[in-house]
């Protein structure tokens, strides 16, 4: 399964500046992993040293957020759409 | 009764609307809750009055004491209309690209309002009424973010007041923010029916966190952590300026005039109505249109108005 993965702004410098990459893989984990051996330094944004989702890092497959999906056991099927979204603060 | 004694006594208590002519699934019925009506203008009354009152309760806010919040607007106009009532003087840290009206609104309740970077969005708000809090320990900084007083407002008013006119509620959809009523009524729904399932939306962070140095400075609020939303919560689905100005404009032709985060509201039912086969989905509108007028929203070219909205903070 191949998903475009779009990055928020502070984490294009370890990835060469680009706004999204590819990444491969049937699951968000998996897309992970392959996104970790593509870009080694995204690791410690990505999972805690326990390999569990950052705190502050939202992620959705199309629009979905995988933390109700299973989490990282969330599937993504060919051409989904997986973007990271750092947490912040809204609400008016 | 439609006679009160004060106006704070109008706040909460608002029409559910049944706009099921909108479902994309006919078996799936929608209503609205139109929090617009409130005399602050939005939802944000109940958790202002709430936050205010709890706190002359237990002696934290003392008479005359300067109230302190960060607020991209509405939370800030609940304050400062309640604040002028019952006469505290009061500080909002703003960010920078609100809606005029917003700031307009705000003068006219006689707030004193704080710019912050518009590229630090509601986190820069928020950090900087912190350091303002720690160098006025006199003020009173009301925090909405963690203050229990917000999501209460919504377990004791909200949520009942949705349940007693909509018992047969098998979905609650709203938008996350504070996360105050999505868990305030999420949690009284969930007690009283513990099949009702609770949807969050939230807009793409997008160009709000430029200002974001590294994910560490992240934030999601207390009110969220400390009362388990992510155990309460069913689904949590983003949803994009362009989208919610569509659902804003289906609002209206339908004779309801709302903001674009009742938009983004709408848009979550609409998805939530496509996935199940037969549903009763209730929803809050967060606040009436006026404040949006001048963006717009209803009558400008979709993509220069989605544009627009991009760059400004209007959730």
């Amino acid at each position: 399964m191949a998903v475009e993965v779009r990055l928020p702004n502070i984490f294009r410098p370890v990835a060469a500046g680009r706004a999204s990459v590819r990444a491969e893989g049937a699951t968000v984990g998996e897309v992970f992993e392959d996104l970790v051996r593509q870009y080694p330094e995204l690791r410690a944004s990505l999972l805690t040293p326990e390999g569990e989702l950052h705190r502050h890092l939202n992620v959705f497959v199309n629009d979905d957020d995988i933390r109700y999906l299973g989490k990282l056991d969330a599937k993504v099927n060919d051409e989904d759409i997986v973007t990271l979204m750092p947490a912040v603060a809204g609400g008016a | 009764m439609a006679r009160y004694d004060s106006v704070l006594d109008t706040i909460g208590n608002t029409p559910l609307v049944d706009v099921s002519e909108l479902s994309p699934n006919p078996q799936a019925r929608v209503l609205i809750k139109l929090e617009g009506v409130n005399p602050g203008g939005s939802v944000k009354d109940r958790a202002a009055k709430a936050m205010i009152e709890e706190a002359e309760k237990n002696g934290s806010l003392m008479p005359g004491q300067r109230i302190l919040e960060s607020s991209s607007g509405n939370t800030a106009a609940g304050l400062a209309m309640i604040a002028k009532v019952k006469g505290y003087p009061f500080t909002v840290v703003v960010p920078e690209n609100v809606s005029v009206e917003r700031v307009k609104l705000l003068r006219a309740f006689g707030a004193e309002i704080i710019f912050s970077p518009a590229a630090e969005g509601s986190n820069g708000a928020m950090r900087r009424a912190q350091a303002l809090a720690a160098e006025h320990p006199d003020w009173w900084f009301s925090y909405q973010y963690g203050n229990p007083a917000n999501p209460k407002a919504h377990y004791e008013g909200t949520g009942p007041e949705i349940w007693r006119d909509c018992p047969e509620v098998t979905h609650f959809v709203a938008g996350l923010g504070t996360a105050g009523t999505i868990i305030g009524v999420g949690k009284f729904l969930k007690e009283r029916n513990p099949a009702v399932r609770v949807w969050a939306v939230q807009p793409p962070a997008g160009e709000t966190v430029e200002g974001l140095k590294n994910l560490d400075e992240g934030f999601v609020p207390p009110v969220f952590v400390d009362n388990d939303g992510y155990s309460l919560l069913d689904r949590n689905r983003v949803v994009g300026p362009r989208e919610s100005i569509e659902w804003a404009r289906r609002l209206a032709d339908v004779g309801i005039f709302a903001g674009i985060s009742t938009g983004a509201a709408m848009a979550g039912v609409a998805r939530c109505a496509m996935e199940v086969d037969e549903a009763t989905i209730v929803t809050v509108s967060p606040d009436g249109g006026w404040k949006y007028l001048s963006t717009d929203v209803w009558t400008g070219d979709l993509d220069e108005v989605t544009e627009r909205a991009r760059h400004e903070l209007y959730f």
